[in-house]
């Protein structure tokens, strides 16, 4: 019973990230900030230091 | 000396690095990571950051190792994998990666340790984190290279050592020419071989034993043929979880299961450093959104399938596996023609004698199906049972020679086509080198960034130059590789891939995972409270690591020096050698933090405001 229940979470798991993503598909776009800007600046710097 | 490594498997690898080289270059010249998609105020595809951080999450450790453990302990992994989505995926892009992309851009952080350094304000605790990094990580990458070269060595038929030889060339190429970029065009095309190679693996392997029902029916039909020594520790078959309790050593195999292998790697995962900083990268929590979606399926398509195939090769080894010759000494169940077989061979005379068992100096037994339909059981006579010799098949791990870690290997080299080989190597090429260049990324800056430069650059301007960071995230990187390499060649078999794995995942959730949420979440978290719970979750895994867990404990030694020989300070209460240190230092440490907050100053309003901004 607990496999079955197990196998049958991993499914329904997997439609909840399936419905949550086609319901959301638009939703939570912000603007870039300036504090985004310079965040992605220095991320490239730091990537230039570790290659 | 390399085995039977074809013409064609080596064009394809070669073809295969061309293609991710040539990928990289791509991203490079046009765009160079995922920073770059926000520089130039762009959006990455949702479908490029899901594969991206599911090729990083799913490594050759949850797809060989992981699997190899669900071969020998059955479907019960399969909490894992509803653990891996749900907690990995569904609440770790809802809940956590939004609040981590704000407060890591608020504060300008570019790693874990500094985006929790600078949330509570502590130079102590970025460098603490970065060192527990710097020395712990390389247990997980050494775990990836041992997946991957475990596979080329059985698939291949050549040496470990070569192959392990082969495969961190193959990672150190990789490494060298740009895989530590972040290049988010390799991570996707890695992550789509993944699939597909997945899916492919899974299609085959349901068709090999007659379908989805039939062959889940057959696994639960061979729950006798459990080795005694696992029914002892309370297996009862593949398709049923193991006896649960407390108290009696016939529980170990739950503990183990529920506390190490599906709370260690399942929540675990939620304050892994080289993934929560992929939270940082999107522009939105519209492609954290979206990212859901495809990185759900995904995730299904990897541990899912790694974990059922890995038990239904149970079934696949009883009916076309290897042929085992011997005699038999006990019948399990007659109907079934289930046996306890013990091994024989044919010495050069044409006698047949046992084969001995080199650890405990025995005649070496299996459970074993017989492997002729024409012969039954009931119609045998005692005396012919006893002096004939058999030929029976057997299961996953007797297939394996012992070793849960090439379960998958063998059974991809015994039951898939040739061609397929070749997909799966590059399956795994492309779970390890995801894997292992964000681990080498996140090592890197951890050594440079978190503890040199704050160790020897803090207050002084241009005390460290770029030239020495660059030298020290180099050699970091350097000895994580030599380390992995050494790791892997001394240590193999007793799940050891998943074992490494579980510990990392386990001690950073327990140091790290109550100041991370709640430093997302909550205002009144307290420095001193951060530094309190980050020491005590780390120290007290370690203390349970180094003297209560029965197999860490002794493969270190110390514990053994305190007690006169015991693998334990806890050898003598049942269940708890194999109880995870999560589920003790992960209460403690989230208990701790919140006393100490309780008791200390609260953060200044001016420091709350810039980490979450007026709106909150």
């Amino acid at each position: 019973m607990w496999i079955a229940l197990a196998y049958i979470l991993c499914i329904l798991s997997t439609i909840i990230c399936v419905i949550y993503g086609i319901v959301n598909w638009n939703k939570g776009d912000e603007p870039t900030r300036p504090e985004d800007i310079s965040w992605s600046k220095e991320e490239q710097k730091v990537e230039e230091e570790i290659q | 000396m390399f085995g039977q490594i074809s013409l064609v498997d080596i064009v394809g690898v070669i073809l295969y690095m061309f293609v991710t080289a040539y990928l990289g270059w791509l991203g490079y010249k046009h765009t160079k990571s995922s920073t770059d998609y926000l520089v130039a105020g762009r959006k990455a595809h949702p479908f490029i950051m899901a594969l991206s951080y599911g090729a990083t999450f799913i490594s050759t450790s949850a797809i060989v190792g992981f699997g190899g453990v669900a071969g020998l302990f059955g479907m019960s992994l399969l909490w894992l994998t509803f653990c891996n989505i749900f907690i990995g995926i569904f609440i770790a892009f809802v809940f956590l990666g939004g609040r981590t992309r704000q407060l890591g851009h608020r504060l300008d952080a570019h790693t874990f340790p500094e985006l929790l350094g600078k949330r509570y304000q502590s130079k102590f605790i970025q460098v603490f984190i970065g060192l527990i990094i710097v020395f712990f990580m390389p247990l997980y990458g050494a775990a990836v290279l041992i997946g991957g070269t475990e596979f080329i060595s059985t698939v291949f038929s050549m040496s470990y050592g070569t192959a392990l030889f082969l495969f961190a060339t193959i990672v150190a190429v990789y490494v060298i020419f740009g895989g530590l970029k972040g290049v988010m065009y390799t991570d996707t095309f890695q992550g789509c071989i993944m699939f597909i190679g997945m899916l492919i693996f899974l299609i085959f392997s349901y068709a090999y034993v007659g379908g989805v029902i039939e062959s889940h029916k057959a696994l639960t039909e061979l729950k006798d043929l459990v080795p005694s020594n696992l029914v002892a520790i309370g297996h009862q078959g593949w398709t049923s979880m193991p006896k649960f309790g407390f108290g009696a050593k016939e529980y170990d195999l739950w503990w183990i299961i529920v506390s190490t292998i599906t709370l260690g790697v399942g929540i675990g995962v939620l304050a892994q450093p080289q993934l929560a900083v992929r939270f940082m990268t999107v522009k939105s929590r519209r492609e954290l959104n979206r990212a859901v979606l495809i990185g759900g399926i995904f995730i299904l398509a990897m541990t899912g399938v790694a974990f059922t195939v890995g038990s239904i090769s149970n079934v696949y080894f009883v009916k076309h596996g290897k042929v085992f010759n011997g005699k038999i000494v006990k019948v399990i169940n007659e109907d079934k023609q289930h046996v306890l077989l013990q091994l024989t061979k044919k010495t050069d005379s044409g006698e047949w004698v046992n084969i001995v068992d080199e650890k405990t100096n025995a005649p070496k037994t299996i459970p074993a199906v017989l492997a002729d339909p024409q012969i039954k059981l009931k119609d045998l006579s005692p005396d012919e049972r006893t002096n004939k010799i058999f030929q029976a098949r057997s299961i996953a791990v007797v297939n394996a020679g012992g070793n849960p870690d090439q379960i998958i290997p063998t059974y991809v080299a015994t039951a898939m086509p040739k061609w397929f080989s070749l997909i799966f190597l590059l399956t795994l090429l492309s779970a390890a080198m995801s894997t292992l260049s964000s681990q080498f990324h996140t090592i890197g800056t951890a050594a440079g960034r978190d503890v040199f430069e704050r160790l020897f650059s803090a207050g002084r301007a241009n005390a460290v130059s770029s030239d020495t960071t660059i030298f020290i995230v180099r050699i970091a990187i350097l000895i994580t590789l030599i380390f992995a390499v050494v790791f892997g060649y001394y240590w193999r078999g007793e799940y050891i891939i998943a074992r490494a794995t579980a510990i990392f995942f386990g001690l950073c959730a327990a140091a790290f995972m109550p100041s991370f949420i709640c430093g997302l979440y909550f205002k009144w978290v307290t420095k001193p409270a951060a530094i309190c719970s980050i020491v005590t979750g780390f120290v007290v895994s370690l203390f349970w690591l180094v003297l209560v867990k029965s197999q860490e404990a002794q493969a270190i030694g110390i514990v053994q020096k305190l007690t006169g020989g015991k693998n334990s300070i806890l050898a003598d209460y049942p269940n708890w050698p194999v109880v995870d240190p999560i589920v003790v230092a992960l209460p403690i440490s989230a208990l701790v933090l919140i006393i100490v907050s309780l008791i200390t100053k609260a953060p200044a309003e001016e420091h709350i405001k810039k980490c979450f901004g007026n709106s909150e």
